[in-house]
């Protein structure tokens, strides 16, 4: 899923009172924010409550209307907005980047301000640690590495890994971080596959990842 | 037997001059590390240049951290035409480790397709685009190998990989756990790798007892045992001089490297210390060099 994590209040409630909002419509996102606990309605909620709290404290009118369509991705999901979105003077989306964006798209003249950093596609543990899986490269190499991707569970996106950093199984940028190589290379033989690893693996083509333009594609 | 010199912080090109002065005759070959733990300093390429003119044989060090493969050829290309004939290709430092953390790391490319890079560059006469080159650049291509990171039993298959990209000479992660050291050289050898690359032991000389136990906790890849932090505590507590006593377990570690089939010779970085090389290379019967 996206994983996002909702920004600070102060940060939230400084684009509210820098802008000058007084009808704010609050945007949460019923898909992956809601599972990365960023941006579903409950947060949605808790964040509507302490905003109005904050703007209450500092003697300054603010009515938050909360509405969490199931994706904010979607312009068949936004329509649903489109009445609250009128009587707002801002949107202050919970959703993904991908979301803020398509309601910015779907209503024109309306100012949307994000409320919640995109951070990665990742996915959980059961003590809600999310962990980047993939960076959406455009040209998966999972097949030749276990199954775990060197480009975003390796600090240095390294294709011939591990470096000289690697201890304990840990990076070297910090030992809350596996070894992305660590984890491959453990795969890799668990599949009885360790063999492969001696393969040197020429320089990539970056065009399908981030270096070649905004991408499409059409289906 | 190669040394190393760091270049300064600033645009000082007298400071890499001195140093230079500390290390001509001392060793075969002088590395210019590259932004060295991802701390901004002068251009290796430049400070090489300025080696080359004061008689010295540099070995410039490149990072894939810094740059993509077009800054990459164009400085190899670049370092080529001032007489700069040694590259060691290495990944690089994680940025959070130097004095610009923000900074977007790079790594278009790894140390070992660095390696292949720079081979296609010198053997087929090509960047790596395609375009031949009419005067392609003559490199002596080297790389680095850390015995001591792990998982252990890949440190030496890591270095048939970067000979199979090309690599001649490599020169090793600093060692001081010297039966590790060992055990890794008996795997190169059981791949025939020593008989194909020049391998060069790491040795650097410890200041003091503290450098030891920052090395030890601080570095990841390095492995420093208790018995020399014992040593260098136990000289400044008899009052004798911790250098003195670093620089003794400097030889000592070179004349282990000498006994060590496979080892074809050492480098020794005397980390912003360059005026330790001369009595390290004289105390281990070194002389003359080249």
């Amino acid at each position: 899923m996206i994983v996002g994590q909702r920004k600070p209040i102060d940060e939230i409630y400084a684009m509210i009172t820098a802008n000058d909002i007084k009808k704010l419509l609050l945007g949460g996102c019923g898909t992956c924010v809601t599972i990365s606990f960023a941006g579903g309605e409950k947060e949605v909620a808790e964040l509507a409550a302490a905003l109005e709290l904050k703007a209450k404290t500092d003697g300054r009118a603010l009515e938050v209307t909360q509405l969490t369509p199931l994706r904010q991705c979607e312009p068949e999901y936004t329509q649903e907005m489109s009445d609250a979105v009128k009587g707002a003077d801002a949107v202050l989306s919970l959703s993904c980047g991908v979301g803020v964006q398509t309601l910015a798209a779907e209503f024109p003249g309306v100012r949307v301000l994000p409320g919640v950093n995109t951070m990665m596609l990742g996915s959980h543990s059961p003590d809600r640690l999310f962990v980047e899986y993939c960076g959406a490269c455009g040209d998966c190499v999972l097949a030749e590495t276990g199954g775990v991707c060197p480009i975003v569970r390796c600090s240095k996106s390294m294709l011939n890994g591990p470096c000289g950093g690697s201890v304990n199984g840990k990076c070297e940028v910090s030992p809350d971080i596996d070894c992305g190589w660590q984890l491959i290379f453990d795969k890799l033989n668990e599949l009885n596959l360790g063999q492969t690893w001696d393969e040197v693996k020429p320089a990539r083509d970056w065009r399908p990842s981030w270096h070649g333009g905004p991408r499409r594609v059409q289906q | 037997m190669t040394s190393e010199l760091g270049p300064p912080r600033d645009a000082d090109a007298s400071a890499v001059v001195e140093k230079a002065k500390l290390l001509k005759g001392q060793s075969d070959a002088v590395n210019i590390t590259d932004n060295q733990t991802a701390i901004v300093r002068m251009s290796s390429i430049a400070a090489a240049k300025l080696l080359i003119d004061e008689g010295l044989e540099p070995v410039v060090q490149m990072t894939c951290r810094d740059r993509n493969r077009l800054a990459m050829q164009a400085d190899i290309l670049g370092a080529a035409a001032l007489g700069v004939k040694n590259l060691l290709c290495l990944t690089g430092d994680h940025q959070k480790f130097g004095d610009h953390p923000q900074a977007k790391g790079v790594w278009d490319l790894d140390s070992i397709q660095l390696i292949q890079m720079a081979k296609m560059m010198r053997d087929e006469k090509k960047l790596m685009g395609g375009q031949e080159m009419a005067v392609a650049p003559e490199l002596f291509i080297g790389a680095a190998e850390n015995p001591f990171a792990d998982p252990f039993e890949l440190r030496a298959r890591r270095l048939a990989k970067k000979v199979a990209a090309g690599a001649q000479f490599i020169q090793t992660q600093i060692v001081y756990n010297v039966p590790k050291f060992e055990k890794w050289m008996d795997e190169v050898r059981s791949l025939g790798l020593d008989k194909q690359v020049y391998i060069m032991a790491g040795i650097s000389p410890l200041k003091s007892a503290g450098m030891a136990k920052y090395m030890k906790n601080n570095v990841p890849g390095m492995d420093v045992p208790d018995e020399y932090i014992e040593r260098m505590t136990a000289a400044k507590d008899a009052g004798r001089s911790p250098k003195e006593e670093g620089i003794a377990i400097a030889v000592e570690l070179i004349e282990r490297m000498k006994t060590i089939p496979g080892i074809a010779g050492v480098h020794v970085m005397a980390i912003e210390w360059e005026e330790a090389v001369p009595t390290i290379v004289g105390n281990a019967g070194l002389f003359p060099r080249p």
